[in-house]
């Protein structure tokens, strides 16, 4: 098996925005649509706030290797300032897509990443994160910009395979579920891309 | 059936709540923790009929999981590293006394300095107590591992404590996809326990656990040494069982394109994949390449594995744990010595790769296979993957 047959992430973030849950949630909608599925996160010391990271592999047939993703066709950055902290395109190929989540255009962040080639999308998930949710939890925003950038999974079904996955983990308070799931749709909606 | 996706740690779980054991006692540790931590939840919400005991330590666990096998019960209890470690004093007592008690060992590194990610010393350090040792690729493995671990530890033939492993962070909390088996089918697989006696049968009182001298102690340690012979028989049976029952055989190894293999690697754990992955791509540039994944370490099947290896140009033998004896990791010093005065045997260098959690990717363990044919120029004991 040739490793192009897989597509790998990296999601990059701050202890606390769920890094970690996005991966999973990406994992479980794309096994929903059949793909094999890996979800993983990088584990070091830990914190609130500190710099951290997840990964998925996603491919058509079982996917057989254990080994670290050192360079994913597409990175989600869901949190701007560790934009020139942390390295967030390291490994990232000339054909691959990054996703920040920043109210700047593509155009500038593209600029800041000093990016040549590559797909840069860009979406305010944490504004949108506010008014949908009450919080500055990106994650699930992202998943809908990573929906559209990627067009790796159908939109609709993944977006209710995630509504029961939320409604499993949020069954006392469905207000969650509803914001995360509108979160999502926005995103989906409002994601920018050069 | 049904296709799910599931870190090590939720299958390793999941796998106890449809066996639903008699007793679970057990101590949390990074990474294992969540193995017991969602089990915990299961008996909680009324979905095992568990006695679960928290206890204050895993010296403590395993001497409650002792106690409680004497009653007769089906046992089981999840640990990792120096969790493992505290609990070797009490390990030899479980297979001494023959209690099938079943573990569950994320690999993690031995302290110092202080790691919290996998490699293979805890279990290997466990290897000589007289418990079976069965290692897993994946979550499906673990899963699949442990459901066997019932049946082969409660064998009649075998009642031996038994440890499934899965390497930890890697296996333990990465996702992947995995098939479970329906809640009643794991409940007709693993069946009722049948146990030779009960502590708790006073009609038939017995002595567990008597002074033993120079008189008879030997003489005693004896079926221990039987059992795991027999064993290996009964792991083969029950493997071609599961793979009858649900469509995954499992034996002593996994052979993987080795067929016409020139060149042989040897591995146990989640780098086996990888090195599938690498093999692959060698295959592709025309180098007959080939991985003999090594599932059960307890026992050890020596006759088998030298059969396998014998006629090969080179191998390979991955050690993700070092002996510090000077003369190669565990996984080396048993493989080689089952080849040792074999017709045909190959030449063999070790690796010890891997420690505390380094990564291991496809072009080092391609990297290995390149030394492989010019295996005359290697040294007999490699660390791969560590800055000088």
């Amino acid at each position: 098996m040739s490793k192009q047959k897989i597509l790998e992430i990296r999601w990059h973030g701050r202890g606390g925005q769920g890094a970690k849950t996005a991966a999973l949630l990406f994992a479980d909608a794309a096994l929903t649509s059949g793909k094999f599925v890996q979800a993983f996160p990088e584990y070091g010391p830990e914190r609130m706030g500190a710099p951290v990271a997840s990964f998925n592999r996603i491919a058509d047939q079982p996917i057989m290797q254990h080994c670290g993703v050192t360079d994913p066709k597409i990175v989600v950055v869901l949190d701007p300032s560790l934009i020139g902290k942390v390295n967030v395109t390291q490994g990232m190929p000339d054909d691959g897509i990054i996703i920040v989540n920043t109210a700047e255009s593509p155009k500038d962040v593209r600029s800041n990443l000093k990016l040549k080639g590559s797909k840069v999308f860009t979406v305010d998930a944490s504004g949108i994160s506010k008014a949908a949710i009450g919080r500055d939890i990106p994650n699930t925003p992202m998943l809908g910009a990573l929906l559209k950038a990627s067009g790796l999974l159908d939109y609709k079904q993944t977006v209710e395979e995630t509504r029961k996955k939320l409604q499993k983990k949020f069954a006392s308070k469905p207000e969650v579920v509803e914001g995360n799931i509108k979160a999502i749709e926005r995103a989906y909606e409002e994601v920018k891309g050069e | 059936m049904a296709v799910v996706a599931k870190t090590g740690n939720e299958a390793m779980a999941e796998a106890m709540r449809q066996i639903n054991p008699d007793v679970v006692a057990a101590y949390p540790i990074t990474p294992a923790t969540e193995i017991v931590m969602i089990f915990a939840q299961f008996v909680a919400d009324g979905l095992v009929d568990t006695n679960y005991i928290p206890v204050e330590s895993e010296h403590s666990a395993m001497s409650a999981c002792v106690g409680a096998a004497t009653t007769g019960a089906r046992v089981m209890t999840g640990t990792s590293s120096q969790g493992l470690a505290l609990m070797y004093e009490i390990l030899p007592i479980a297979s001494g006394l023959r209690l099938p008690i079943i573990m569950c060992d994320v690999n993690r590194a031995i302290s110092a300095p202080i790691n919290i990610h996998c490699d293979h010393s805890d279990t290997m350090a466990a290897r000589d107590f007289g418990w079976i040792q069965i290692f897993s690729e994946n979550a499906q493995e673990a899963y699949d591992n442990l459901l066997q671990a019932v049946r082969i530890a409660e064998d009649p033939r075998v009642l031996l404590p038994t440890m499934v492993t899965t390497d930890g962070f890697i296996i333990s909390h990465g996702m992947e996809r995995m098939e479970m088996l329906e809640d009643a089918q794991v409940k007709e697989y693993v069946g009722e326990k049948k146990p030779a006696y009960s502590i708790l049968d006073l009609e038939n009182p017995k002595t567990i656990g008597a002074l033993d001298f120079t008189d008879y102690y030997f003489e005693h340690k004896m079926p221990l040494v039987q059992a795991m012979k027999d064993s290996k028989q009964v792991i083969l049976e029950v493997g071609r069982d599961f793979g009858n029952k649900f469509g995954r055989e499992y034996g002593f190894f996994e052979k993987y394109k080795m067929d016409d293999a020139e060149l042989v690697m040897v591995a146990l754990g989640s780098t086996c994949g990888t090195a599938k992955v690498a093999i692959d791509e060698l295959r592709e540039q025309g180098i007959k390449a080939g991985l003999l994944k090594i599932r059960v370490f307890r026992p050890f099947a020596a006759e088998e594995i030298a059969k396998e290896l014998a006629g090969k140009k080179a191998v390979a033998v991955m050690d993700r744990s070092d002996s510090y004896n000077t003369q190669g990791g565990p996984v080396f010093t048993e493989v080689r010595s089952a080849l040792y005065g074999t017709s045909n045997a190959p030449k063999m260098i070790n690796y010890i790769y891997g420690l505390g959690g380094r990564d291991i990717n496809v072009p080092q363990l391609k990297s290995v296979f390149t030394d492989l044919s010019k295996i005359d120029k290697m040294p007999e004991i490699n660390y791969l993957g560590v800055r000088e």
